[in-house]
């Protein structure tokens, strides 16, 4: 085209997409150098303390729930961990209980029945327009009420507790010889994957189905078992007692810890709800129909047919749910659960005072955390993707 | 490359400039914004809380007065943001307010650590616990296994580990983030002990349900000297909210008061007549008048005045003087002299 | 469409009897089920019911009328603080500023849901235009109104400023960000999919912190920023990555011929972007962008982790106060706040609902 050449050749297109980058660029970085800039002159104006050295310094105080040893002595780095345990283990149990609420809502949503669908829609739409702060409040004061003190304490057979205090369970700790059992054990489970790929391989080969579950079983059972009696049952329970003002000894899941278990995977299963009606009205009509055409019942036509297809709609929206509740559950530092956030981004920043490195610690865990979740979320549903005939 | 070079080191150069006052340039914010910003708590009967109407009272928040007196003559300019004991350091550095006046204990680690600067106690405290009655319990050594409330990041969690770890007592921190949600998880039974300064105990026992179900327990397991801060690199700041306070304990031992200041100019006593710039020029070279003093104790009233007022004898909270009163009555209040 | 008219077929309306058979009571397993059903519904409403109306006090002044009714709500409780809990510690005096901020709001909003109302894009446009600085002089002060500092705002007041801003300001940046992660130039790209996904990935909390401690640290010295303000932007940079993520949806389900035919109709990128592509893209984000609002309403709650006093945080330290220190003031306080989000929440949930429907019908057209 004659035009072409007569536009000089730093207006060309292609020159002025490079130009542009390079400004957006420049900016960017100008904007970041300004900021840390600013941010160390006031460190130095105010002679706040920076660096990390800080994580290797005694924290000196206590923390209610650690999963790992922990005690005043222990350090800020120490704390770190303890505060990513906590989050990890609410999160992780969240997940399982609000997979198992929202599946059941979802499912629910669509039943035949009418009450069972009208109060599963009630549900959904009470607890997804209430903040969950307030959800939280409420959970965390509903139970501090609802269950007695410690000397009015509800006990079942001596063993397991429950008041105000916490839920006290008896606590498993091991004696010698206990690693035996924990090898058997995890001899059994690999000797059961090994087990069923073979049947899969020998189902597929000859049609010739085995009965891979009570093998299953016995392998996974009985190998730690009489490990357990060879060793002389090196498991022993620690049981609570009443002692002083307070239960002592096994192992207890405090009332911060339940509220927020309750308000989170109750809350976060009304999303989960949505999706799984929503991934369940988009599995073609012609499937159930077929479905029933071959006499199968509802719960049976749920169970083989619709679901395994609703799953790979449900999946996406259901990761970012997970995702979700982890980051939600960031707002235990309203009740005194010992979170990530509680711990470090609270109390340790307070006694450290290093505002900067402390936040971005705690951001790091958390976008570490997402991160990882959705590429393995991106590629389980990739494979699921490929499987489709 | 070397363009990108060149406009950093020109924001740098662009970033130095303000960086350089000669006067204090706290002082000289405070008086072009026309009002002073103080730190104070989120609501501490006694200390500093907003009455019905929103109006901030308080130990605390009269010490913010005083200074604004003594700057604008008018007590009224303050402006007042509640903070909580966790984000108040940070706030402060961060340049929210210029003071903070909010029940801080003064430690080594927060003065030389945190780029603050604690410029005298205001009120001498100590950690104490307050429990039911109906526990049975009349001293903090029998706490043991005990679940104790407090709040996340203040001194209050570190002494109460030590005292437990030294007595050898087995205990359970429940730390929260407010002191509002400390009192509802205490009285609704979460825990067996409150813990914190033994003057937020007699505050907070205010706000609970039944507060004569509840006692304080005689043990004061820590020293708390309570007091202002303000940010490091800026002395004459320093220097002003310094003498701010020194001038209240002073107009207390000098038995000069709101009532009788105008009497007192005509006084010989020459301390008093330093003190109240009838001789000499004290207030000058901090930025402020010859009559700062008379303007702090006409409007606010000495220290003993704002004492009585908000937590002593004049108060729901009915706090004795205690250590609190001047070294002349065998207390711990001692200012050095104008001169 | 020329489908010939369809008769809808004869129904015959079921009788009571014969609609609990079919609908409730279809099977055994399903009788037991609706029955368990029943219990817990009765079980929930009827010690609620008793709870909040039956056994609560509805008069008084302080805990003293609460005291008696030992299981019922506390009412006075709100009806004495209900001030402080619309506007916080706003002046008294200046509280009818609000109130017209409060009222331009909710009569443009009832002009742009209710349906066959005129005008509605310039009404839209000036909603997001006009109304934010209107709102702003109103509240803050100037032009001969007495200033109000933002340490004063409160209460619902607060709730609102805090997501009707975010909503607005993360419009526009979200939907750079989002044309920035569709663009095919690598540096636009990148930039848009680390930040996009940098805030997406951390909790709101954090950006809060954030705000209110590190971001004066960032300022030039001596410069300091508002409490309010920093919240503002940690949440209008909180949800402009959510808001990239429905504008995206947006234009993803915008056909390519769209796009060539504005090409070809010798259109430049922005423009073919701004006349063509994005008034459709935003027509079919809509319902996702109300959804982003809702979800942005509930988490302005988190602000009184920061210590701003917005619904929930001035509820809650009400019912610290002494004078109403009570069994039921918590309890009370928590319903009412979450009376007052269900009733905004679900009204624009609905509302988000019908326009999916209406964009739905124009898309079978």
């Amino acid at each position: 085209m004659p035009r072409a050449n007569s536009i000089p050749w730093w207006r060309t297109r292609r020159m002025r997409d490079v130009l542009f980058q390079v400004a957006l660029l420049l900016g960017v970085m100008l904007l970041i150098a300004a900021m840390v800039n600013n941010a160390a002159e006031t460190l130095q104006r105010q002679k706040i303390a920076s660096g990390f050295a800080f994580l290797d310094h005694t924290a000196g105080f206590d923390i209610v729930q650690a999963l790992v040893a922990y005690n005043e002595a222990s350090t800020y780095g120490r704390v770190l961990l303890v505060g990513i345990l906590n989050t990890l283990l609410v999160a992780f149990i969240g997940i399982v209980i609000t997979t198992i609420i929202g599946f059941a809502i979802g499912i629910g949503q669509l039943s035949k029945n009418w009450l069972i669908a009208r109060l599963c829609r009630v549900y959904v739409e009470t607890l997804r327009n209430i903040p969950l702060l307030l959800q939280i409040f409420f959970w965390y004061f509903a139970v501090l009420r609802a269950l007695p003190g410690p000397r009015e304490s509800w006990g079942l057979f001596d063993t397991v507790f429950l008041n105000n205090r916490g839920l006290y369970l008896p606590g498993p700790e091991a004696q010698a010889g206990f690693g035996f059992v924990v090898a058997a054990f995890a001899a059994g489970v690999m000797a059961s994957i090994l087990l069923a790929i073979r049947a899969r391989a020998v189902r597929e080969a000859t049609g010739r189905v085995m009965p891979v579950d009570a093998m299953a079983a016995a392998l996974i059972i009985l190998p730690p078992a009489v490990a357990s009696a060879v060793a002389g049952f090196p498991l022993h329970f620690s049981i609570p007692a009443l002692s002083g003002l307070n239960f002592d000894g096994g192992l207890v899941v405090l009332p911060e810890f339940m509220a927020l278990v309750a308000a989170l995977s109750t809350y976060t299963a009304s999303y989960i709800a949505e999706a799984v009606r929503a991934g369940i009205e988009g599995v073609a009509k012609g499937q159930t129909e077929a479905a029933s055409a071959l006499g199968l019942t509802r719960g049976q036509m749920l169970r083989l047919v619709v679901v395994p297809q609703a799953m790979r709609q449900i999946i996406p929206p259901l990761t970012s749910q997970y995702l979700n509740l982890t980051k939600n559950s960031s707002l235990a530092v309203a009740i005194a659960y010992p979170d990530l956030v509680s711990v470090f981004a609270g109390t340790s920043l307070n006694q450290t005072g290093q505002a900067i490195e402390i936040i971005a610690i705690t951001m790091a865990v958390y976008l570490t955390i997402s991160l990882t979740t959705s590429a393995f979320m991106n590629w389980y549903n990739a494979r699921i993707a490929l499987t489709e005939r | 490359m070397r363009l990108l070079v060149s406009a950093a080191l020109l924001f740098l150069g662009l970033a130095a400039v303000p960086a350089m006052a000669a006067n204090s340039p706290t002082l000289e914010k405070v008086k072009k914004n026309g009002y002073l910003r103080c730190g104070v708590s989120e609501g501490l009967p006694g200390f500093g809380q907003p009455d019905n109407k929103g109006v901030w009272t308080g130990l605390d928040v009269d010490f913010c007065r005083a200074i604004a007196s003594a700057i604008f003559n008018d007590p009224m300019k303050v402006r007042f943001t509640p903070t909580s004991a966790k984000v108040r350091f940070t706030a402060l550095q961060a340049g929210e307010f210029d003071l903070l006046s909010r029940n801080t204990t003064w430690t080594i680690s927060r003065d030389v650590q945190l780029g603050l600067e604690f410029i005298g106690v205001i009120y001498y405290d100590g950690q104490g616990f307050l429990v039911p009655k109906k526990l049975n319990v009349t001293s903090a050594k029998q706490l043991n296994g005990a679940n104790v409330c407090t709040n996340t990041g203040t001194t209050t969690e570190l002494n109460l580990a030590d005292y437990f770890r030294a007595n050898n007592l087995k205990y359970k921190v429940i730390a929260f983030e407010k002191n509002n949600e400390v009192i509802a998880a205490y009285d609704a039974g979460r825990c067996d002990a409150y813990t914190t300064d033994a003057s937020g105990l007699y505050a907070e026992r205010l706000k609970l349900r039944v507060p004569g179900d509840h006692i304080i327990l005689p043990e004061i397991i820590s020293k708390e000297p309570l007091g202002p801060a303000v940010n490091q690199g800026d002395p004459q700041w320093a220097d002003l909210v310094r003498w701010t306070l020194f001038a209240l304990l002073n107009a207390e031992e000098l038995g000069v008061n709101s009532k009788n200041v105008d009497q007192m100019l005509k006084s010989p006593n020459p301390e008093t007549r330093r003190l109240l710039g009838v001789e000499g020029a004290f207030g000058e070279p901090m930025g402020l008048t010859k009559d700062w003093v008379v303007r702090i104790v006409k409007r606010v009233g000495n220290y003993g005045e704002i004492f009585e007022r908000n937590v002593g004898q004049g108060s729901p909270l009915k706090i004795k003087r205690g250590q609190n009163a001047l070294w002349k009555n065998g207390g711990l209040q001692y200012a050095p002299p104008v001169r | 469409m020329a489908t010939p008219a369809r008769k809808p077929p004869h129904v015959v309306m079921p009788g009571p009897i014969e609609w609990l058979r079919e609908n409730l009571f279809s099977s055994w397993g399903n009788g037991a089920l609706t029955i368990s059903a029943g219990l817990v519904a009765w079980w929930t409403i009827v010690p609620l019911v008793q709870w909040a109306f039956i056994d609560a006090a509805w008069v008084g002044t302080d805990r003293e009328a609460c005291l008696p009714y030992a299981n019922g709500a506390c009412w006075p409780f709100i009806t004495q603080r209900i001030g402080q809990i619309v506007y916080g510690s706003y002046d008294a005096a200046e509280r009818w500023r609000v109130d017209i901020a409060f009222a331009i709001l909710a009569g443009a909003l009832v002009w742009l849901t209710v349906p066959g109302l005129p005008a509605k894009r310039s009404a839209g446009t000036a909603m997001l235009t006009l109304y934010p600085l209107v709102a702003f002089v109103l509240l803050v002060g100037g032009f001969g109104l007495e200033h109000v500092p933002t340490e004063k705002w409160g209460g619902l007041l607060m709730t609102l400023v805090v997501a009707i801003t975010g909503i607005v300001a993360s419009l526009p940046f979200g939907i750079l960000l989002a044309l920035g992660r569709r663009s095919e130039l690598p540096v636009v790209k990148t930039l848009s999919v680390v930040f996009i996904e940098f805030w997406r990935g951390v909790p709101l909390v954090t950006v809060l912190f954030m705000a209110a401690y590190m971001l004066p640290l960032f300022l030039p010295g001596g410069l300091s920023v508002d409490k309010l303000l920093g919240a503002l932007i940690a949440v209008a940079l909180f949800s402009s990555a959510y808001m990239a993520e429905v504008v995206r949806g947006g234009l993803q389900a915008i056909p390519k011929g769209q796009y060539e035919a504005a090409q070809a109709m010798g259109l430049g990128y922005w423009q073919a972007t701004a006349f063509v592509i994005l008034p459709q893209a935003l027509r079919l984000s809509l319902p996702n962008i109300v959804g982003n609002f809702i979800g942005l309403l509930k988490d302005t709650s988190l602000v009184s982790i920061i210590g701003l006093f917005d619904l929930l945080n001035i509820v809650q330290v009400g019912t610290a106060n002494a004078d109403w220190a009570t069994p039921n003031t918590a309890f009370t306080g928590y319903a009412f706040a979450g009376a007052l989000f269900w009733l905004m929440c679900y009204s624009m949930s609905r509302y988000a609902k019908y326009l999916e429907g209406v964009l739905g019908a124009g898309e079978r057209r």
